[in-house]
């Protein structure tokens, strides 16, 4: 088995009356991009910073590399590279300048560790001499990245790196992250994107501060038990009332210009072509398809 | 959609910050009750346009009426004719639910009597009942953005502007979000929305994709698709933003 880089045993969390997490555990192997996936106010942000140690968790203990978070905070921090939600290096820096800072306050330099962050840092070099507040939000993105990894950590922890970017943006930076995979570091990104799990090697699912389900995307996928289908007709909303009202339903969801259905028990398509037709739907079509992760979450959403 | 009615109609729209054109002589019309999607990447321009839309800043040139109002002259009467709601901020998070209501409702107009009434019916029909007495800061973000759109149209609009309604919202939420949206359109409300969830701009009746302070392609879902020969709007997008 591949050495372990993190492990997450019963941690629980409250604020106040809020109860942020709830007996969360689970592993990470060394290595591993690993997706933390779940909405806002899932617990994603509490758990990433009990991990980089900047929030200590009411119950259960973690370690990161075989430190404990708790006792072993200092270790912690000198291995990790932590990129908050939020844009948080310094406005008024240049992005040569941000770097240098980054790389001073862990004992290193550029230099050294050039050669981890070249490929992503020679995207902004040509803008080095400009102010990190001026950039663009990739650029900004491209920053933030290279500092968190001008110390070679051994772990990445990256919170909600692309929210509020656009499709195009998002895509290049899992880009990036998926070439970092090679250099061993062990990378965790939370997201509220359900498609970008499917890049993970392995993925959380989360929701009210609870583990809906954690594997890697192949048996999340691998364990969605219902026959599901797809369904469109020419006047889509309509079609959707009438599935919610069809007394077979278990689920259905809209999902593009199409419905996403699954029933309580095997109806003949017959049966449900019928039920659709009395009710003057044209152009229907149905075919039974393979869910994705958006599927799985909601199914596990009903469930818990 | 009442195609033969145009609640925005622009022509050759330029905003200029200094040196920097942030809009290029953008023209569209939006019809009645249509929901019309407005995507782009971060910085594309959508946020300034949005902007002089609801009135909040003003047209360097261009032809430019919302409900029938042009933006220069009557920005006040714009902004009683639209509704407008974001992701990052909607509701006062220190305030009750039913006090959050009475706040939007009261700033625009509203007769207390018809406050009160609607009041009752809008919590009933989003099932929040129960939470009436509750503040912002207690629910979860998804009820919050469902009453938030409700309280931007309690004043029955002829426009609602979302910006970024459903970001890092539970999927199961976020489509129910639309189910209002479509409600919204149904009862001849125009809904112009952005969104990064590509999923959503195929809910919307024509979408409008800005690159670089410009159009790059307006159209229907279908139309836009057959047009960048993509399976999905996520294929379109990344096909003109790259």
């Amino acid at each position: 088995m591949d050495p372990l880089s993190v492990n997450i045993r019963n941690i629980s969390k409250t604020y106040r009356d809020a109860e942020a997490l709830q007996d969360v555990s689970f592993r990470i192997k060394r290595g591993e991009l690993f997706g933390l996936i779940g909405p806002d106010g899932a617990g994603k942000t509490s758990l990433f910073r009990i991990l980089a140690t900047l929030l200590l968790p009411d119950k259960g203990t973690a370690t990161v590399e075989d430190y404990d978070v708790v006792r072993d905070y200092k270790e912690i921090r000198k291995i990790t590279g932590y990129m908050a939600g939020r844009f948080s290096l310094y406005q008024d820096l240049t992005v040569e300048e941000n770097l240098k800072f980054y790389a001073t306050v862990f004992g290193t330099t550029m230099e050294e560790n050039y050669d981890l962050i070249k490929d992503i840092y020679s995207h902004i070099e040509p803008y080095k001499k400009r102010r990190a507040g001026k950039l663009s939000g990739g650029m900004k993105q491209k920053l933030a990245l290279s500092c968190a990894m001008i110390h070679k950590p051994r772990i990445l922890i990256m919170d909600e790196p692309t929210t509020g970017v656009d499709a195009v943006s998002r895509k290049e930076f899992w880009e990036m992250l998926i070439r970092l995979k090679g250099h061993d570091i062990t990378i965790l990104v939370s997201t509220p994107y359900m498609d970008e799990a499917e890049l993970c090697d392995q993925v959380a699912l989360v929701q009210s501060g609870r583990i809906l389900s954690v594997d890697t995307p192949q048996n999340i996928i691998g364990a969605y038990r219902r026959r599901l289908m797809d369904l469109s007709a020419s006047d889509l909303y309509r079609l959707k009332e009438d599935m919610e009202a069809y007394e077979h339903t278990h689920s259905v969801y809209l999902f593009g210009q199409k419905l996403h259905l699954t029933l309580k028990k095997d109806v003949a398509e017959e049966a449900l072509t019928e039920y659709l037709e009395e009710r003057g739907h044209r152009d229907l079509n149905m075919k039974s398809i393979s869910p994705n992760i958006e599927d799985c979450f909601m199914e596990l959403m009903v469930k818990a | 959609m009442n195609r033969k009615k145009t609640v925005i109609r622009v022509r050759d729209m330029v905003k200029k910050f200094g040196d920097f054109t942030a809009n290029d002589r953008l023209s569209f019309e939006v019809y009645e009750g249509e929901i019309f999607g407005f995507l782009g990447a971060n910085g594309a321009g959508k946020t300034t346009a949005l902007r002089i839309l609801c009135g909040l800043s003003l047209p360097t040139s261009g032809e430019i009426s919302v409900a029938g109002y042009n933006v220069y002259s009557d920005r006040e009467k714009i902004k009683k004719r639209i509704g407008y709601m974001s992701q990052k901020f909607s509701l006062y998070e220190d305030l009750k639910v039913y006090e959050n209501i009475r706040l939007y409702a009261g700033i625009y107009g509203l007769s207390r009597k018809y406050i009160r009434e609607r009041t009752d019916h809008l919590l009933e029909t989003l099932g929040l009942e129960g939470v009436r007495n509750k503040l912002i800061a207690e629910l979860p973000l998804g009820w919050r953005q469902k009453l938030a759109f409700s309280v931007a149209v309690f004043h029955q609009p002829s426009i609602v502007f979302l910006d970024e309604p459903t970001g890092g919202v539970d999927p199961i939420t976020r489509r129910q979000f639309w189910d209002l949206i479509y409600r919204a359109s149904q009862d001849g409300i125009t809904v112009f929305v952005t969104t990064h969830y590509m999923d959503e701009a195929e809910y919307c009746d024509r979408v409008c994709i800005m690159e670089a302070g410009r159009i790059e392609a307006i159209g229907t879902p279908g139309e836009l698709k057959g047009k960048y020969a993509a399976k999905n709007m996520d294929e379109v997008f990344i096909k003109i933003a790259r």
